[in-house]
């Protein structure tokens, strides 16, 4: 974790474009009186994005940034952001493939969509678009203490997050060492279309076995709950970060994270097979209310020569039994006094939470709790990508950024019975990520 | 075992700790350190879109800030 301080006085000095206020200090230097501290006062530092993440025949999201960040003399820093994105396309029902078309009622209830034989259930109706705004202040407080405050909000149609966050950080043995504390509360709302489903309830799906519209409607009904539904989340940070000497900088962080309340996806469903694996009903999936994470985090930046080089770390483990391993990497390359390129790598490995399971076989006691939704599942994934950017002789920057990500789910040792050994039930997922970034 | 384990845990905090005291540059030794893409939130913004993005496709979130919260993405 790190407040934004780095007390950078080469670049406070650089963003001075007042030059009276900036003859006004140095006349105020020469003369030994105090400073004037709208000299300090640096302009405003605006970083925007677009990025555009596109899966082969799944989601495609557009995600537009833009931050804003100013120093109001004496690192009274003050940073807002908002981001807008909207998000279409296809996403995994958790439902098995099978040798046969299946047909499938659309969360909402209104229609229905086919899946042919030996195709991945994707289900094509997600639509949605998100606003967030975030604000910060981070200052001194006293004796090398700095403290910090933000609030996080975040919209979409089915979704809303609010959040609050409070930090201190320390500095010691002349800011070659800052330790941190901080506390995140969250709290989200949802309240998906169609209602959330009932547990385990079977999706209705209409063949023709109701005498009319209502019929229907009434069955549908019967496996949703109406009302919204909620969870809080409650992070804790504690970090060091440390210079090792005149080219590297490290950072630990050890971050709890604790949340209560609804945690169910509730558009995944899970296949009930006999044993011939063909599906006989899906029925909606259902997660424990309580979670309860830990995070190790190491992160290293090395100057080179003409470049730096960013490798992090990344362990977690959580009480559904998640693991998680995460290598990323950054290696940037001046090629000249103006331009870099940054190839990007990162790799990452979870097992599968204690509650997942691929399908539910026919006959067999329903669990506790279940999900076949894949991102809980065993898997790897990894990203490699190429950044290029360019400083331009105002000082602006242009960048752009094109990377290829891949998610290779696993089988984390569930016997396949019947027609499913011949059944891809861990597809590959594919994405390309590009974003042009401007900052001024 | 449990008793033993902590109180290694906090020798070692200590031993590393009083590393620290060792480790570090002068002031006047900032140069390389003071560049802006050698800040740990240097290019926040990819930073964020690569959290949402990974937030969105994996189980896991967080380690460099915090975990909890933000959207019902999928």
């Amino acid at each position: 974790m790190q407040l934004t301080s780095q007390s950078n006085l080469t670049k406070q000095t650089k963003k001075i474009t007042n030059v009276n206020s900036a003859l006004a200090a140095a006349t105020c230097a020469l003369l030994g009186s105090a400073s004037v501290v709208q000299a300090e006062e640096s302009v405003w530092e605006m970083d925007t994005a677009l990025l555009y993440y596109g899966e082969t025949d799944r989601v495609t999201a557009v995600e537009g940034v833009f931050s804003a960040k100013k120093d109001f003399g004496d690192e009274h820093v003050f940073s807002g952001k908002l981001v807008l994105d909207t998000l279409t396309g296809a996403s995994a029902t958790g439902a098995v493939s099978q040798p046969n078309a299946q047909t499938f009622t659309r969360p909402s209830g209104k229609g229905q969509y086919e899946i042919n034989g030996g195709d991945v259930p994707l289900d094509d109706t997600f639509k949605d678009t998100r606003l967030q705004l975030e604000a910060q202040w981070t200052q001194p407080l006293w004796d090398d203490m700095r403290g910090s405050a933000g609030v996080h909000f975040s919209k979409e149609y089915d979704y809303l997050s609010v959040a609050v966050n409070g930090s201190l950080a320390r500095d010691f043995n002349q800011k070659n060492t800052t330790i941190s504390a901080g506390v995140s509360l969250a709290f989200d709302t949802i309240d998906p279309e169609g209602g959330r489903p009932v547990a385990f309830s079977e999706m209705v799906v209409n063949q023709g076995q109701f005498a009319n519209d209502q019929a229907y409607q009434v069955a549908f009904d019967a496996t949703r709950q109406k009302d919204s539904d909620d969870k809080n989340t409650i992070d804790l940070m504690f970090g060091v970060t440390q210079v090792i000497n005149r080219r590297m900088l490290m950072q630990f962080n050890y971050g709890y994270s604790t949340s209560d309340g609804y945690h169910t996806d509730p558009f995944k469903v899970l296949s009930i097979v006999n044993d011939q694996g063909v599906t006989q009903s899906l029925v909606h999936e259902d997660r424990p209310t309580e979670r309860t994470r830990h995070s190790f985090y190491w992160q290293t930046k090395y100057a080179l020569d003409s470049g730096v080089a960013d490798i992090s770390y990344r362990y977690a483990t959580d009480d559904w039994d998640i693991n998680s391993h995460t290598i990323d990497s950054r290696l940037r390359f001046n090629i000249s006094d103006n331009t870099y390129i940054q190839p990007h790598f990162r790799y990452y490995q979870q097992g599968a939470a204690e509650f997942y399971q691929p399908f539910l076989m026919e006959g067999s006691m329903l669990p506790t709790f279940a999900s076949a939704d894949y991102r809980l599942g065993e898997m790897t994934a990894y990203t490699v990508g190429l950044k290029y950017g360019m400083k331009m002789p105002s000082g602006n920057e242009w960048a752009f950024r094109l990377e290829y990500y891949q998610q290779d789910p696993k089988n984390a040792g569930f016997d396949e019975p019947g027609v499913l050994q011949q059944l891809d039930l861990y597809p590959s997922v594919k994405a390309v990520i590009a974003q042009i970034s401007y900052s001024f | 075992m449990l008793k033993k384990v902590r109180i290694m845990l906090v020798f070692i905090l200590f031993a590393y700790l009083a590393g620290c005291a060792n480790l570090g540059v002068k002031p006047w030794e900032r140069d390389l350190l003071a560049k802006d893409e050698m800040a740990l939130d240097a290019e926040g913004n990819d930073l964020g879109l690569d959290d949402h993005i990974y937030f969105s496709k994996e189980a896991t979130s967080g380690g460099r800030a915090f975990a909890g919260g933000g959207c019902g993405c999928n």
